[in-house]
């Protein structure tokens, strides 16, 4: 007796210190009722936003270290979204430009009809000239050089800025045409900020 | 004490100091390749309590939780925030938590709400319309949490998650920080998973793990936004995150957000408060 009471009072006074691991793992559909019961207040067609295609519901699961055969699946499916433009992927790199500095657009706090941008500097370095730049994503100065101007790189880019998980699964990248974000338009100018020789970014 | 002998030399002070700031920020974006120390020397100069216009919002909490208010025309002081009736010391470094009389893990904004509905019968639609101050506007939140958290000052962060349910509030915190969803296919961890990394000039401390970033974050909070010109809570950090992931605006002292915050907070443990802090 007198053991159980000195083994209840060590087990009291140690209270069990939560690791990071322990405990069950959370069942998903518990964390998406949370997601319905705290985001309630929705714009007309925001709804949309609170719940998850594959490609999203997957990265999160696995914190963006995809199995092989899951990449696949996402960038299969992703590729099959990008549609390239009929008159060439290069547009006007001035536009591009402040595309690529523009970072409004699609947050509750932005009025209807914000033109959205596609908020590169966010993350990557451009024009050299440019000092506030981001490094979330790798720099992309002289990027359009590096690749020696190739219409196939330009290209592959196009399909990147359009959408990023058709290259890589779990991409941090947006998957800008898909969603929406940006234009066929908007986004053949960004291509042009990277390939055109003219522009800043290859100065 | 401290904030009571600040109170009236503030004003002056403070003015000098967003001065100071701004045209230091100006000349750190204008250019030359000196951004980052410019930002530093900012950093080191807004960083002054006696110039820190957040001990106001101290002021004015404390004369609110003093307040009669309410259908009860009674005070918040009998308001249990965790460490027993009325008991401020070190109660937000141990928030969120749960409670026992609600059966629900609380964070110190949700737990307001409830004392100010259970203590003093009192009506709080208002506040949960538009909890955060804006123009011309205080807010009641702001200064309480500035209050009660200034009186964990100098303690120590703590998570021990010893209840069942402070556990599955962290396993869905952790979860909703690696959430990505809307759509830019953020989620918390796109901006905060890493070590180092910065939005434009901005710093981006790492928070998906314990140590010092999250210790450093979380122990500031709430602070005074010297570019809002308002003290700024958790709830309000938060609901500008998911503004920013393109997510709609969360509830304010919603499940999601007092989740999100454990989850911090365990990384965070250990991390001592200085707070209401001064940020850009």
């Amino acid at each position: 007796m007198k053991r159980a009471i000195l083994a209840l009072g060590v087990a009291l006074f140690s209270a069990p210190v939560f690791a990071a691991e322990d405990g069950p793992a959370i069942d998903p559909a518990r964390v998406e009722k949370a997601v319905t019961s705290s985001f309630t207040t929705l714009p007309e067609g925001w709804d949309a936003r609170l719940k998850q295609d594959d490609a999203q519901r997957i990265c999160s699961e696995t914190r963006n270290q995809p199995s092989e055969e899951q990449a696949d699946k996402i960038v299969a499916a992703e590729k099959a979204k990008v549609k390239f433009p009929a008159d060439g992927v290069l547009g006007d790199w001035k536009a591009g430009e402040k595309v690529a500095q523009n970072g409004r657009g699609f947050q509750f706090s932005d009025p209807a009809g914000t033109e959205a941008g596609g908020n590169c500097y966010s993350c990557h370095q451009l024009d050299p000239k440019e000092v506030s730049y981001g490094t979330l994503g790798p720099s992309l100065k002289g990027y359009g050089k590096a690749m020696k101007f190739s219409d196939d790189a330009a290209k592959a880019a196009y399909a990147k800025i359009f959408d990023a998980q058709s290259v890589l699964a779990c991409s941090n990248m947006p998957r800008f045409g898909p969603n929406h974000v940006l234009t066929e338009k908007q986004i053949k100018d960004v291509t042009a900020y990277l390939f055109d020789p003219q522009s800043p970014v290859n100065k | 004490m401290r904030s009571k002998a600040l109170g009236g030399a503030l004003a002056g002070l403070a003015a000098m100091a967003l001065t100071l700031g701004l045209t230091a920020l100006g000349s750190a974006q204008d250019g030359g390749g000196s951004g980052e120390a410019e930002i530093e020397r900012y950093r080191k100069m807004i960083d002054d309590p006696m110039a820190n216009p957040g001990y106001l919002n101290v002021d004015r909490g404390e004369a609110l939780w003093a307040e009669a208010r309410g259908e009860k025309k009674v005070s918040l002081e009998t308001c249990d925030l965790g460490e027993g009736p009325g008991a401020l010391e070190g109660a937000y470094a141990k928030l969120p938590r749960y409670f026992q009389d609600a059966d629900q893990v609380m964070d110190l904004e949700q737990r307001l709400l409830w004392c100010m509905e259970k203590v003093q019968a009192f009506d709080t639609k208002a506040i949960k319309a538009k909890p955060f101050s804006g123009p011309g506007r205080g807010s009641d939140m702001e200064d309480l949490v500035a209050f009660i958290a200034n009186k964990s000052n100098d303690m120590k962060i703590e998570a021990p998650l010893s209840h069942p349910k402070e556990q599955e509030a962290y396993k869905l915190g952790e979860a909703l920080f690696f959430r990505r969803s809307a759509v830019m296919d953020f989620s918390c961890a796109t901006c905060h998973g890493e070590a180092g990394k910065r939005i434009r000039l901005q710093g981006l401390p790492q928070l998906d793990r314990p140590g010092p970033t999250a210790q450093a974050t979380m122990a500031t909070w709430p602070t005074y936004r010297v570019s809002q010109s308002a003290t700024r809570t958790m709830q309000h950090r938060l609901w500008d995150c998911y503004r920013q992931m393109r997510m709609p605006a969360p509830d304010y002292a919603s499940e999601a957000i007092t989740a999100v915050t454990l989850y911090l907070n365990k990384n965070a443990e250990g991390g001592e408060l200085k707070v209401p802090s001064i940020k850009r």
